[in-house]
């Protein structure tokens, strides 16, 4: 072996970070523009709907106090989610196992919120082709929840593997992975909720 | 778990799995593999878009002509520009990263290769969806531009945007997934001592394409859902009546148009960057500021999008700000052309074939760069904006830097991908009839864009007195078909020829130091980087690691069919809105998340 | 060496003269090259500006290009180069002689930019222009007049054009006068129609004919979207809007896509000189018979029809071409037209004699009775 030959095991890479967690933040570069676009398509069109349903105003469709508690029950999930990704680390199968649970439970509740939110709008007359505000109201609340329910699955299927044994200290790096996309989307969520929610 | 005992001589590159057939071919996860079925596909599509643009120029060649039908005209230039943006452009410069990338820094494969192949048969069947249109005879019809409010149903109520919409989303979702990693790849990936400034430029505009690529099309995937959106169901994003604003689409589109732009034309850069030196015998001059140029024009070329529409009425503050957007990108583009000036100045200039390309396209962009400071004026823009003088601007940019550059990289590292190098008297025959054709179609359309004939036309009034020009340029537009046919007839004859050895031009960069082709594992053993040009400094000392017998044993990642797999699914999913119902795309999305579940789980070797 | 270079020199700037004069309107009446209002003649100063310095650039590099590529070619036995990898000082320059130059165009670039969105001055005519699938409506909301693909203007006073669409973007270009700039449809708003239209203001230096046409791509016939602009002295102007039923006072706040409601007490007198009385027994059975067939139902006829969905047919013997550039204005063009328009022009919104069209059923009319429409038509001057 010759001076220009390097020791590597199949491992390495050249910033000690994974690279399945380097390319998932590369990813969620990738994401923010996406949900930039459409945060920044809908307050383009905030007030340019010909007709109602508004979000705003006496008639106003935006409940924020129940939006309130649905953004507090995502925030949750995250601490949730922080507390998993620490047992799995620390191999607490068991902390795992609660605390991925209550992760995609708090996960499932936020969806719930949004069903609800959905159908009440729905019956108040704001559909996809309704206006402006719905259109855009809609595709970003919309894929939005599409994320959370990919997230949901996802931390159900970590939460399986934990159950058959299959998530040991060695494998904390999925469920880090899965945290920071959770993460991601909670993130994501306050900024609809400040821009589209609270401020009018 | 694909091992490759230290045993085997590599030659024989004996392994678990079948190395031939159509079945390697499909479940490969090879980077080289891949690399090469992108450049086959994009090369494909070349032709298909070469195809369109004579049958245009046939419709042109007079005035008042009647060869093709208007409707049809609108087809084929929609798809021409369609095609040669996202199924040549990008996916060539794509599959010059997959070959060349990991060889430049010492890898064995990219970060993710089941990725890898999942976004090359995303792309293929994305491209093969949009080409699908023309068997209903509702290919798109509105400009590869798009612009709202015409590609509304109101206004197209056929399959053609339908087509075009879901099409780019599906090459969308690939070109993301190759971007993310490409980056990763770069990153991560580098052998030791490989140091950010020790990359090949290459490889550097390699990583800021990558960086615009998942920046950029995100921004497109949400125009494209508002379009496809409002064509199925019923929102109105860009349906004016109900206060829908066409310049939604407009400044989406072009804030993604003006990166994409830099997409296509970072990568030809890169390739020239690395062949200008090899036949200079001369180091790249003035490294740093050719690599720096190139991050601040990954970065400038996001405040210029609206340089595409100065005519619209942006107002004089923004018209100003874009304008001065504009000219300053023009300043680290120039500095690059002058870094290569300097590079051969006082070189050995070895006229190979690679390198008559390269300062051809150097001739040939700046050609399109001057314009192109015209058109980064906005009162000039009132005049020459939307005229053939435009269509004239960016294909000198991007046939005279991004074709030409592509070839240039063909003829460069064809001995790498095949193991001989391409014919020099017909890559000569090759090289002039390009500039020959290119010029006779391009030059005379910048005088037709200033003497008043718009772009997008099907035919123009005699009395334009345009008649001799376009003929000039169809005739120049069947000799340029005819350059592409001569590197074809050349890939044909070169078949088999002398095999070439790991390092037949005397490059510097490490894909050179691998025998060629490369073996699967690509190094024997990686070696380790001392120098920006290591070949140049220790050649004997690093073949004898990197060729010859591997010394222990290598993991290699399995073949896989989950990409193939995937990417019917994911192409499903946007195909099916089609049907029109709700419930489709969900099952494709449904199906989508399941096989990523079952590709989660396959054993991979890693 | 320098003789050779003196010699090229000369042979260019004959060169270019020759092409300059090769580009006159008088051979290409869509020339950006032959400037015929002060804003065109500015944006043409300033692009030849910026074409000596590109080309200037052009010129150097390219020469820069070609001597390094013949002086240091490889030379059999000689020594391999000297491995240099950048100069500070030579990087500098050369980074800092783009930002001069492009620092050089842009001070009057930004001065033409504003130059280019002045306000209207006062006394200025005012023109909206609408762009259709696939014709142009020019309305005169002073002067009451509304006509299509022709719009008359005089010359030496400012021409304030306001550019909107009925559908789709479209992009009104007068190379000769004006520049471009796109048409976007009206865009209704919570609190009514928002008006932000683009405008350009000319002021037309000589009399004539200009050519012109949409510059974005629109729909199927895009190419067939052509118009003039007949610029004429102000006496000739005054006469005209009087032809063409206007003078009066302002017509009624307009009413998108339609014409100007007919405004009785004004347009009496205006209608006795528009609707001048044909003799020829041939236009009259044709101005009977447009009266009372469908056509009216799009048309207008200054004094005989409203119809608002196709372009105004006011004074349209007048008009350089038919359908908006696709076929001259004779009599029998015209018959061809009335007979199939969507075969001259794809997708044309009229039906034609014997093929539904636009979503009307075909109009049935004879041979001669289209031939009677036609010269009646042509009759309107």
């Amino acid at each position: 072996m010759s001076e220009h030959a390097a020791q590597i095991d199949r491992h390495y890479t050249t910033t000690g970070i994974d690279s399945r967690k380097l390319g998932f933040w590369v990813l969620i570069g990738s994401e923010s523009l996406f949900f930039g676009s459409l945060i920044a398509t809908y307050m383009v069109y905030r007030g340019q709907s010909t007709v109602g349903p508004f979000p705003h105003g006496p008639d106003g469709l935006l409940d924020i106090p129940l939006t309130s508690v649905s953004t507090f029950v995502l925030l949750m999930s995250s601490l949730a989610m922080v507390l998993a990704l620490h047992a799995v680390q620390v191999s607490n199968r068991r902390g795992a196992l609660i605390w991925l649970l209550a992760t995609a439970l708090l996960g499932a509740g936020f969806l719930g919120f949004q069903a609800y939110e959905f159908t009440h709008f729905w019956h108040e007359g704001l559909t996809l082709d309704r206006n402006l505000f719905g259109a855009s109201f809609f595709i970003l609340t919309g894929f939005h929840g599409a994320h959370v329910a990919v997230g949901v699955v996802w931390l159900l299927i970590l939460m399986t593997e934990a159950w058959r044994h299959r998530l040991p200290a060695s494998r904390a790096l999925s469920v880090e992975i899965a945290g920071l996309y959770w993460h991601f989307v909670d993130v994501v969520w306050i900024v609809i909720f400040t821009l589209i929610y609270l401020i009018e | 778990m694909a091992t490759i005992e230290a045993s085997v001589p590599s030659g024989a590159h004996a392994s678990s799995h079948p190395k031939t057939g159509l079945w390697s071919w499909i479940t490969t996860v090879d980077h080289k593999r891949v690399g090469i079925l992108y450049g086959a596909t994009a090369l494909f599509f070349l032709l298909v878009g070469g195809l369109e643009a004579l049958l245009m120029r046939i419709q042109l060649s007079k005035p008042e002509n009647d060869f093709l039908s208007p409707d049809l005209y609108n087809q084929l230039f929609t798809m021409h520009g369609t095609t040669m943006v996202f199924l040549v452009g990008m996916p060539m410069a794509v599959a010059f990263f997959n070959y060349i990338v990991p060889l430049q820094i010492g890898a064995r494969d990219v970060a993710f290769p089941r990725l890898n192949a999942l976004s090359y048969w995303v792309f293929l069947f994305g491209g093969l969806f949009m080409n699908a249109s023309f068997l209903f005879g509702a290919a798109p019809n509105n400009g590869w531009f798009g612009y709202a409010p015409l590609t509304g149903t109101a206004y197209s109520p056929g399959l053609n945007m339908d087509f075009w919409g879901l099409g780019l989303q599906i090459l969308g979702v690939a070109s993301i997934m190759g971007g993310v990693n490409f980056i990763t790849t770069i990153i991560n990936m580098r052998a030791p001592g490989m140091t950010y400034f020790r990359m090949p430029v290459f490889t550097h505009l390699a990583l800021v394409t990558s960086f615009l690529i998942v920046t950029a099309l995100p921004v497109l995937a949400v125009a494209l859902f508002y379009l496809t959106f409002d064509r199925f169901w019923g929102t109105q994003f860009y349906v004016t009546a109900a206060g829908g604003n066409p310049y939604l689409w407009q400044h989406l589109f072009w804030i993604f148009g003006h990166p994409e732009v830099y997409i296509l034309i970072l990568p030809a850069f890169g390739i020239i960057s690395d062949v200008i030196p090899t036949f200079s015998r001369k180091p790249l001059f003035g490294y740093a500021l050719i690599v720096f140029s190139g991050i601040l024009i990954g970065f400038i070329g996001w405040g210029v999008w609206a340089h595409h529409m100065f005519s619209t009425g942006l107002g004089p503050i923004a018209d100003a700000f874009f304008s001065v957007s504009t000219f300053i990108i023009a300043i680290p583009t120039g500095v690059k052309i002058f870094n290569w000036l300097a590079t051969m100045w006082g070189g050995s200039i070895r006229f190979e074939v690679p390198m008559l390309f390269a300062a051809g396209t150097i001739a040939m962009f700046l050609m399109g760069g001057v314009t192109g400071i015209l058109l980064g004026s906005p009162p000039v823009d009132l005049q020459v904006g939307d005229t053939y003088f435009v269509v004239a601007h960016f294909h000198y940019v991007l046939f005279g830097g991004l074709v030409l550059g592509i070839f240039s990289g063909f003829y460069y590292w064809w001995p790498k991908f095949f193991g001989y190098k391409l014919g020099h008297g017909l890559g000569l025959l090759n090289f002039w009839l390009f500039i020959i054709g290119m010029n006779m179609t391009f030059m005379p359309m910048h005088f037709v864009g200033l003497l008043g004939m718009p772009r997008r036309v099907f035919t123009y009034p005699a009395e334009l007195n345009l008649a001799t020009y376009n003929l000039v340029e169809t005739v120049g537009g069947f000799i340029t078909a005819l350059a592409v046919l001569v590197f074809l007839l050349n890939v044909l004859r070169s078949r088999g020829g002398e095999r070439a050895g790991p390092n037949p031009w005397g490059g510097f960069s490490l894909e050179w130091a691998t025998t060629s082709p490369p073996a699967e594992y690509n190094f024997s053993a990686i070696p380790i980087v001392r120098s920006r040009e290591p070949l140049w400094d220790a050649e004997e000392g690093i073949l004898a690691v990197t060729t010859g017998e591997p010394p222990e044993p290598i993991h290699l990642p399995n073949p896989s069919f989950w990409p193939l797999l995937t990417a019917a699914c994911i192409t499903a999913t946007f195909a099916l809105f089609m049907t029109n119902l709700w419930w489709p795309p969900l099952v494709g999305f449904a199906l989508t998340l399941l096989m990523a579940i079952n590709w989660a789980f396959e054993p991979t070797g890693h | 060496m320098a003789r050779c270079a003196g010699r090229s020199l000369g042979a260019l700037s004959i060169g270019l003269s020759a092409l300059v004069a090769a580009c006159g309107a008088d051979r290409h009446p869509q020339t950006t090259l032959d400037p015929a209002s002060d804003i065109a003649r500015d944006i043409a100063g300033l692009q030849a500006m910026i074409f000596w310095w590109i080309l200037g650039v052009l010129v150097v590099v390219t020469a820069v290009l070609v001597y390094v590529l013949f002086r240091f070619r490889h030379r059999p036995g000689a020594p391999p180069p000297r491995r240099i990898h950048g100069n500070n000082t030579l990087e500098i320059l050369w980074t800092l002689g783009p930002a001069v130059i492009v620092a050089l165009i842009l001070v009057p670039t930004v001065r033409t930019i504003f130059r280019s969105y002045q306000e209207a001055p006062e006394g200025a005519v005012r023109v909206e222009a609408i762009g259709h699938q696939w014709w142009w409506e020019f309305r005169y909301p002073d002067l009451g007049v509304v006509t299509a693909n022709q719009i008359h203007v005089p010359v030496g006073r400012p021409v304030h054009l306001s550019l909107s669409s009925a559908d789709v973007l479209h992009n009104f270009w007068a190379p000769r006068l004006a520049g471009k700039r796109y048409t976007y449809p009206r865009l209704p708003g919570p609190g009514g129609e928002r008006k932000n239209f683009n405008v350009l203001l000319f002021t037309v230096e000589e009399p004539g004919a200009y050519s012109g046409q949409c510059a974005e791509f629109c729909g199927t016939s895009h190419a067939h979207m052509r118009f003039r602009v007949v610029a004429m002295g102000e006496r000739a102007f005054d006469d005209w809007v009087a032809d063409m039923g206007g003078g009066g006072p302002p017509a009624a706040e307009e009413d998108p896509g339609g014409i100007e409601p007919e405004d009785d007490g004004a347009s009496a007198t205006a209608q006795d000189t528009v609707a001048r009385i044909p003799s020829d027994a041939r236009v009259e059975q044709g101005r009977a018979l447009f009266a009372a067939r469908p056509c009216v139902a799009c048309h207008a006829v200054q004094g005989v029809s409203q119809g608002a969905l196709g372009p105004s047919l006011t004074r349209f013997g007048d008009r350089w071409s038919i359908g908006a550039g696709a076929l001259a204005n004779t009599q029998e063009n015209l018959e061809a037209w009335i007979e199939d328009p969507g075969a001259i022009k794809p997708e044309a919104k009229m039906p034609g004699t014997r093929v539904a069209g636009g979503g009307m059923p075909p109009t049935n009319l004879t041979d001669e009775e289209v031939a009677a429409i036609a010269a009646y038509l042509l009759s309107l001057k």
